[in-house]
């Protein structure tokens, strides 16, 4: 999911809005408000509250955002529709660049095209004699795979709601330390493989527990800003390989339609896990937990230097990757927004959100499954790029008209259904029509 | 073969393109996205004809290679119609869009037609270069002779300088093409057609590279100029520019600096 991020005082209420989020929310005002407000909790709560109902009103003339209140609301919506483009081009960024490593890795590492078993969440094989038996298979393989992701949703959700705060912080941190250290350490001798260099023990060591370690502090903790981007982009590559290794072939078409519907139903049904989730996060007015979440905010200039250390914690929003690892356990996190924040002693909020800049935030679980899409285009294609470059175009559109989306509709909208449906159309005509087409054409050179 | 092969071919094939985005696209987010947009739309285009291609050949069902060189030749001029039809549709979505892009950038100006032309073609450019050719690249990169069956040994090289062709064409076909839209020049919008077909026609006679290239870029020159003065240049500009005299030009720098 899409989350617009129009000052980091508004994000307590904006990150709860799980999807793609207009940054012309009224959180800011409501935030700020609500801030120098909390020692009276009451007032802040109604603010809250009353600001919610709002949103889902949707009504851009009364909300007066992007975090500078004294302007008037007009302005502030052709600012958020100014911003527009920058944010798509600071999704295009990470999602494409997620996208080259993991093609490039599938290029070349022969390792994460072999078939070497499967997840015990897609336990039927499809080396089945019978096109009929292979599809069933796919399919009951999806049902698995989906129930699994909605059951550890719903999970997750129950023990957000009864405060199993240390629960959820302790399996996070396990899930990341597992991806940061041993996905990483397998891709790299994977890698080492494929290209005969020999690496030593105590040289292997250091370099993965650095690696790992800067992970951690960054993700978890503090760090800077393109860091802890970069560290996302390539966990979210790691997960991605995984999962096109171990899907089998039509089971992981089918999962990813699948998905894209999980995701479609869980932001916008009323009753969705998601929904619920945020509600329950906005009712407590609280971040709602550690996750995963790429963030391209701009780092704050030179006015936030009136704030207290203690804030700027705040800034770098530490995602966690359990959520994503635990994948295998709960996928409804492509859709999380939740970002994880020390809650914020009351800071002159004039100064900074003059000086502030509009992120956008997407849920990594959105990355990760773009990027099984287009590996697995590029993986089963035959020596053909004609398939994965469809695929990649068509992510970018369905990523732009999801974000256009967003600035019409301002509310919370999945960043998966329409990508991966374009995408899978893409792939599918381009692998069965255009790929004999360009073929002959090319062998004949001709050129259209 | 080999990388210096691959690195040639690449680069002769998409350096212009490359160093165009580069300079103009990539610093304009708005840019970007409308590239992205075009080559969108050239993609559906080519969906279409492969599907018209596709379904002339299952319904004739010959095995033939006559029957197949015919069909593939009717492939390609129905895809040049399809694309040179999806250029004016995407004309036709950038005029309705053009206010939606003007309140987009308030403060600033909105791009203008020829700007929308300029990038509509280069994203229309980019995706045809790199299908028609990226296969071709990645295959000169592995083990081989190119000609040893008697084959012309210059395969690789006519590719990347036809698809050198293929991009700058389609900067040029945009421009115009936009431009006699725009004022409802529709006999432009034949000539864009006409040529299309005439360069996609000049491949045909394959093997022999000399006349097929010459005459293209004969036809890429013609068009450049043509596309340079429907954009407003005029020979006294060009002087200006290549005598760096152009004041508004350096004044315009040293302002942005």
């Amino acid at each position: 999911m899409l989350t617009f991020m129009a000052s980091d005082s508004e994000e307590e209420v904006c990150d709860e809005r799980t999807s793609l989020m207009s940054a012309e929310s009224p959180t800011p005002r409501s935030c700020q408000e609500g801030r120098q407000g909390l020692e009276d909790g009451e007032t802040a709560a109604q603010w809250r509250s009353q600001d919610s109902e709002e949103d889902y009103e949707d009504g851009p003339d009364r909300h007066v955002c992007g975090g500078v209140p004294g302007r008037p609301p007009g302005l502030e919506e052709e600012l958020t529709l100014k911003y527009g483009a920058k944010h798509v081009i600071m999704l295009f960024v990470p999602v494409t660049l997620c996208m080259i490593v993991v093609v490039a890795t599938i290029k070349s590492v022969r390792f994460y095209t072999e078939k070497n078993g499967q997840l015990i969440y897609t336990p039927f094989t499809e080396d089945t004699p019978s096109v009929g038996q292979r599809l069933l298979n796919s399919v009951l393989n999806t049902l698995i795979m989906i129930s699994v992701i909605v059951v550890m949703t719903i999970f997750l959700v129950v023990l957000y709601k009864y405060r199993c705060y240390k629960f959820i912080h302790g399996w996070l941190i396990v899930s990341s330390l597992m991806l940061l250290f041993l996905f990483t350490y397998i891709y790299l001798g994977e890698v080492l493989k494929t290209y005969n260099v020999a690496m030593d023990y105590p040289t292997l060591f250091l370099t993965v527990w650095n690696f790992g370690a800067v992970g951690m502090v960054c993700i978890h903790w503090k760090g800077p800003l393109v860091l802890q981007q970069a560290y996302l982009i390539m966990i979210s590559a790691l997960m991605a390989l995984v999962f096109i290794k171990y899907l089998p072939e039509w089971s992981a078409w089918v999962i990813l339609g699948a998905i894209s519907v999980y995701d479609l139903v869980a932001v916008l049904c009323p009753k969705g896990p998601l929904r619920m989730l945020v509600e329950t996060a906005q009712e407590r007015n609280e971040p709602i937990f550690p996750a995963l979440i790429y963030s391209s905010a701009m780092v704050w200039t030179a006015g936030m230097a009136k704030l207290d250390p203690s804030s700027q914690g705040a800034l770098q929003l530490p995602y966690d990757p359990e959520m994503e690892e635990d994948s295998y356990d709960s996928f409804g996190e492509p859709s999380y927004p939740e970002v994880f924040e020390p809650p914020l002693p009351g800071y002159p909020g004039e100064e900074l959100e003059e000086e502030e800049e509009r992120g956008v935030k997407l849920g990594l679980g959105d990355f990760i499954f773009y990027s099984v899409l287009v590996g697995k285009a590029a993986a089963t294609g035959s020596g053909d790029w004609n398939a994965t470059l469809a695929c990649f175009v068509a992510i970018l559109i369905g990523l732009c008209l999801t974000l256009l989306l967003l600035a019409v509709f301002k509310k919370a909208l999945p960043a998966l259904p329409i990508s991966i449906t374009f995408g899978l159309i893409f792939y599918f005509s381009t692998d069965n029509l255009v790929r004999p087409f360009m073929d002959t054409l090319a062998s004949h050179q001709l050129y259209i | 073969m080999t990388a210096a092969v691959f690195f040639g071919c690449a680069f002769i094939a998409f350096g212009p393109a490359l160093a165009l985005y580069i300079f103009t696209i990539a610093t304009e987010p708005l840019r970007i996205i409308l590239l992205i947009v075009g080559a969108f739309f050239w993609l559906v285009s080519l969906l279409l004809s492969s599907l018209v291609w596709f379904m002339a050949t299952a319904i004739t069902d010959n095995k033939d290679e006559r029957v197949q060189k015919y069909l593939l030749i009717f492939g390609v001029l129905v895809s040049v119609l399809i694309q040179e039809t999806f250029r004016f549709a995407y004309y036709k979505l950038l005029k309705k869009a053009s206010e939606g892009l003007k309140s987009l950038n308030p403060d600033e100006t909105a791009p203008s037609m020829q700007l929308l032309a300029y990038v509509s073609g280069l994203g229309f450019g980019i995706m045809s270069g790199v299908f028609s050719f990226v296969n071709t690249l990645s295959d000169s990169l592995g083990p081989g002779t190119v000609g040893i069956h008697g084959d012309p040994p210059q395969f690789f090289l006519n590719s990347a300088f036809m698809t050198l062709v293929v991009v700058l064409l389609h900067i040029f076909w945009g421009i115009v093409f936009f431009d006699g839209c725009e004022k409802k020049k529709w006999y432009t919008v034949l000539v864009v057609l006409l040529t299309h077909l005439l360069i996609s026609a000049l491949t045909f006679i394959s093997p022999h590279y000399g006349l097929s290239l010459v005459l293209s870029y004969i036809i890429v020159v013609l068009m450049g100029i043509w596309a340079f003065f429907v954009s407003g240049g005029s020979c006294r500009s060009l002087k200006l520019c290549l005598l760096c005299q152009d004041k508004d030009f350096l004044l315009f720098n040293q302002r942005s600096r």
